[in-house]
């Protein structure tokens, strides 16, 4: 359940931060870590949701601009990047870089509440 | 103990954070150009986007409709000429925001900015050859004219009130790519647009500097034989037989003509590293009404230039209630530039004259701070250019400005070897000038004489303004500010001593070129001499004769002519050149010494059908076959001198080898043998020959898979992905249907002048820069197809049409 809950948490903020005009591109990073150092979780456990909540967030996002655009833009693109012209690919690529990132910063906030229960 | 675990990841993300925010190398931000919020990703526009809507713009004098009809043309409805221009600029700025930026900041010698410091040298080039100070003398012309002014102020404001809403996500995806944001727009970038098609158009129609190598190895009877100003096929824009008046300017040779310039046999090393390609030529041609089948005049246009994706033009309607003109306009600039209103049409092909020449400057010293002139030291002019450089320091060039112009060539840009050499550069671009103002008249012209007044004051680049109109007058003129030279004033290097070499005055307008409803029915102007030997003025320039020939021969012969065979003539891959010279190429080839291979090219070519079509093997050959010819003919007796000589043109070798087989520069001078013609071109054939068979080998010998038809992205090589390359189409710079690799007709337009306006048009291109839009490529197919799009010239009664797809609507606030 906490598991589930983090992942959603981690991907709405992914999806909806630049609903704020003022946030960076990386504004779900912090947001990732606040989840994670919330809602305890192993150290594991918590970079796994991180990571799956932005790939969702990412993937979700960008094979859905994908989809409505037919796949003209990231054909391109994924020549660019050496990806054999693979919309998959540049989709995939997408959504691990976010969840490297959503990965990461919630590994780093479940660190957070460790020390902060044992100072209790 | 949970501390360092917590402070180590924290720490690697925030690593990561930073380096995904941070260009590697060529690669941007990884994070900002991934991320689907803000990255490449909101450059993929949904299939079903809507370009609807309503927008409250300060700045506006009254509402402005913009009806898109399903080709993403806008159709810009205006109370008023300023609200006109306004929207005119934000729809260039909404579709081809990248593109006017980077063409003016390359304009203005600033490709650096962008580029990095392999720019460096085209940008100290661009500065050295005036393009900011002529924008500049253009700009104090066109802001002297309150009422003209007020259409650049407009049009800039349109662009600026376009780039001030701009979020990053909405950049467009080169400026991700390149971590660039865009500039604000100024009237003086709209000066500098222009002045970069006047570069484009007669930046490279001279050749000074490789003429004065020439002249110091050939005899003055051999420089008339190798470059000869007037071919003997040559069908003139004025028809044979026009008299012409009396000249009103007669220039003077200045006495010492013959012992300073003619005959000064120094060579020159400098050369300009980005020459505007000499084939930026066109098509255009009309015929009245005793030639169609309807009885109302047709006119038809071609403007051959390099095909770049997004295109150099964009289609627009641009309606007021006092004027409705609809064609192509260049983004960067207002107004229709070639295109047709309910009066008349009107194109546009290149003059190719000569109207830029070089002058021999001698410093006082190393500083360059005075020249001698007229018997004394008078002081230059300084222009400190700073280049600013992506991710380095600036570089800093001082230019000296003397009376003739800017040197473009000194000790601090040049050649090694020409240290020595001060070449100032004298160009007619560089002249106070408002071309936009013929344009802006032409939208609104309804007659001969409105067309005749607007064209008038036209002075750089010199351009072929053709003319149809409603009521059946067709006309041309060759307008533009040329100087009257003496016969051979710079075709070389002059001496800049003295004002004797100065440009003396120009042609009067009224004496420039021009036939208007000549009794055969018919007009056109390929770029070839605009008028025969009879002209009574020396008009040096880089003509192109054989689509000329062509075009004349067709539609002479033409009757009853539809639209639909303007299209074919557009389309037409009919070799004229290779008509003419194919029988002296078999005659002299020594059969008995070729081997199998080599005959079964020869058959090719025998039973060649004339044509440049996209499958065609016989043009492939010829092609080869007939450079070899001309490389073994002329490449040894140019490389005299190094620089090279400019290579005679091709229509002077055909005309040369038709005229007399026995010439002497047949022999190759590299070896003791003599040989013969025949021995030369069988060479020239063997040669080629290995040539096609690595070719073949490749698969390459269809003419279309050897020329590989592209149309590539404004940054080239660096976005291949971007590009469109191997399209199904063939034709040649010497062919009417002028496709030479990424160069070509780069819109296609007919103008049917019926009581309905019957028009169609097409570039290969769409009318979005954005590589994420649907509107990106989509007229690409139609054009190599050899199709058209119907213009749809909307009028006032049709905004509730099923034609409109969106409607953009602008209102003050």
């Amino acid at each position: 359940m906490k598991f589930f809950l983090s992942v959603l948490l981690t991907m709405l903020s992914g999806v909806g931060i630049s609903l704020w005009a003022l946030s960076p591109w990386w504004g779900f990073v912090p947001v990732a870590f606040l989840v994670a150092a919330m809602i305890h979780q192993a150290p594991a456990k918590a970079f796994a949701a991180g990571f799956l909540g932005m790939l969702l967030a990412w993937g979700g996002l960008s094979w859905w601009i994908d989809w409505q655009n037919s796949s003209l833009l990231s054909k391109q693109v994924a020549v660019l990047f050496p990806l054999q012209g693979s919309s998959a690919a540049l989709i995939l690529l997408t959504g691990v870089l976010g969840g490297l990132l959503g990965g990461v910063a919630a590994l780093a906030g479940s660190y957070l509440r460790i020390s902060k229960s044992k100072m209790e | 103990m949970r501390i360092v675990p917590f402070l180590c990841s924290t720490a690697i993300t925030v690593a990561l954070v930073a380096v995904f925010d941070r260009p590697l190398g060529k690669v941007p931000p990884l994070g900002a150009f991934f991320s689907p919020q803000y990255g490449f990703w909101q450059n993929a526009e949904p299939a079903r986007q809507d370009y609807g809507g309503t927008l409250s713009i300060n700045g506006l004098q009254g509402p402005v409709e913009v009806f898109f009809d399903d080709r993403l043309v806008p159709h810009v409805f205006a109370e008023n000429e300023q609200d006109l221009y306004f929207v005119q600029g934000y729809l260039h700025a909404r579709f081809r925001l990248f593109q006017i930026d980077l063409q003016t900041r390359a304009a203005a010698g600033r490709a650096s900015e962008l580029a990095g410091s392999k720019a460096i040298n085209f940008d100290k080039e661009q500065r050295r050859l005036g393009m900011v100070y002529a924008a500049e003398n253009a700009l104090k012309e066109i802001e002297a004219d309150t009422q003209f002014r007020s259409f650049f102020d407009a049009y800039t404001a349109g662009v600026n009130s376009y780039i001030e809403q701009l979020t990053e996500s909405a950049l467009p995806i080169e400026y991700k790519l390149l971590q660039s944001k865009p500039e604000k727009w100024s009237n003086l970038k709209t000066a500098l647009l222009l002045k970069m098609m006047s570069k484009m158009l007669s930046g490279g129609t001279e050749n000074d500097l490789a003429n004065t190598n020439a002249k110091s190895i050939f005899m003055p009877e051999e420089l008339q034989q190798l470059y000869p100003q007037v071919p003997d096929s040559l069908l003139p824009i004025v028809p044979i037989g026009t008299e012409f008046p009396k000249p009103a300017v007669i220039p003077v040779k200045p006495a010492t003509a013959d012992s300073l310039y003619f005959n000064n046999k120094t060579t020159v090393a400098a050369q300009s590293l980005d020459r505007p390609d000499p084939g930026n030529g066109s098509n255009n041609w009309v015929v009245g009404g005793s030639k169609t089948k309807s009885g109302y005049p047709i006119l038809a246009n071609d403007p051959h230039l390099e095909l770049s994706l997004p295109s150099i033009w964009f289609e627009i309607q641009l309606k007021t209630p006092t004027h409705n003109s609809y064609g192509v306009s260049l983004p960067g600039s207002p107004f229709v530039v070639i295109g047709f209103n309910d009066s008349i049409a009107w194109g546009v092909t290149n003059s190719q004259r000569d109207v830029k020449d070089y002058y021999e400057i001698k410093f006082k010293d190393q500083t360059r701070s005075s020249y001698w002139f007229n018997g004394e030291w008078v002081p230059t002019t300084m222009r400190i250019e700073e280049i600013k450089i992506k991710d380095s320091l600036s570089v800093f060039d001082t230019v000296a400005y003397t009376v003739f112009g800017p040197v473009q060539f000194d000790n601090r840009f040049s050649n090694a070897i020409s240290a020595d050499r001060n070449l100032a550069v004298r160009w007619a671009a560089h002249d106070p000038s408002n071309e936009g103002l013929t344009f802006y008249k032409l939208n609104k012209a309804r007659n001969y004489a409105d067309y005749e007044e607007a064209i008038s004051t036209f002075t750089c680049p010199g351009q072929n303004f053709i003319f149809a109109s409603r009521s059946g007058d067709i006309a041309i003129w060759q307008q533009g500010r040329f100087p009257a030279r003496w016969d051979g004033q710079g075709l070389y290097v002059m001496p800049g001593q003295d004002s004797s070499y100065l440009w003396q005055g120009y042609i009067p307008q009224q004496e420039n070129p021009h036939a208007i409803n000549p009794a055969r029915g018919y007009l056109q102007s390929a770029n070839q001499r605009a008028a025969d030997g009879t002209y009574p003025y020396f008009i040096p320039g880089s003509y192109i004769t054989a689509r000329g020939v062509r075009i004349d021969k067709k539609l002479a012969t033409m009757s009853a002519i539809t639209p639909r065979d303007m299209m074919e003539l557009h389309a037409d891959y009919f070799n004229v050149s290779a008509e003419d010279v194919r029988p002296v190429l078999l005659a002299n080839i020594q059969e008995g010494q070729l081997g199998l291979k080599e005959r079964e090219y020869l058959e090719i070519l025998r039973s060649w059908d004339l044509l440049a079509s996209p499958d065609s093997k016989g043009q492939t050959v010829f092609q080869c076959f007939w450079d070899s010819v001309q490389v073994s003919i002329w490449k040894d007796e140019i490389s005299r001198t190094n620089p090279v000589a400019p290579w005679p043109s091709e229509q002077t070798t055909i005309e040369w080898l038709l005229r007399d087989s026995v010439h002497r520069y047949a022999d190759d001078i590299n070896t003791t043998e003599v040989e013969s013609l025949a021995m030369t071109i069988t060479a020239s054939f063997k040669k080629a020959a290995l040539f096609l068979a690595a070719k073949e080998a490749e698969g390459k010998l269809v003419w279309s898979r050897f020329m590989n038809p592209s149309v590539y992205h404004l940054l080239k090589e660096a976005l291949p992905a971007f590009a469109r390359k191997g399209l199904a189409v063939g034709g040649y710079g010497n062919i009417v249907n002028a496709i030479k690799h990424s160069h070509g007709p780069s819109w296609r337009m007919i103008v049917h002048l019926t009581d309905g306006i019957e028009a169609y048009g097409v570039f290969p291109g769409g009318q979005s820069g954005n590589p994420g839009s649907r509107f990106y490529d989509n007229n690409i197919s139609v054009w190599e197809k050899g199709e058209y799009n119907r213009c749809w010239y909307m009028r006032d009664g049709d905004r509730a049409n099923q034609q409109v797809k969106w409607v953009l609507r602008f209102n003050k606030s």
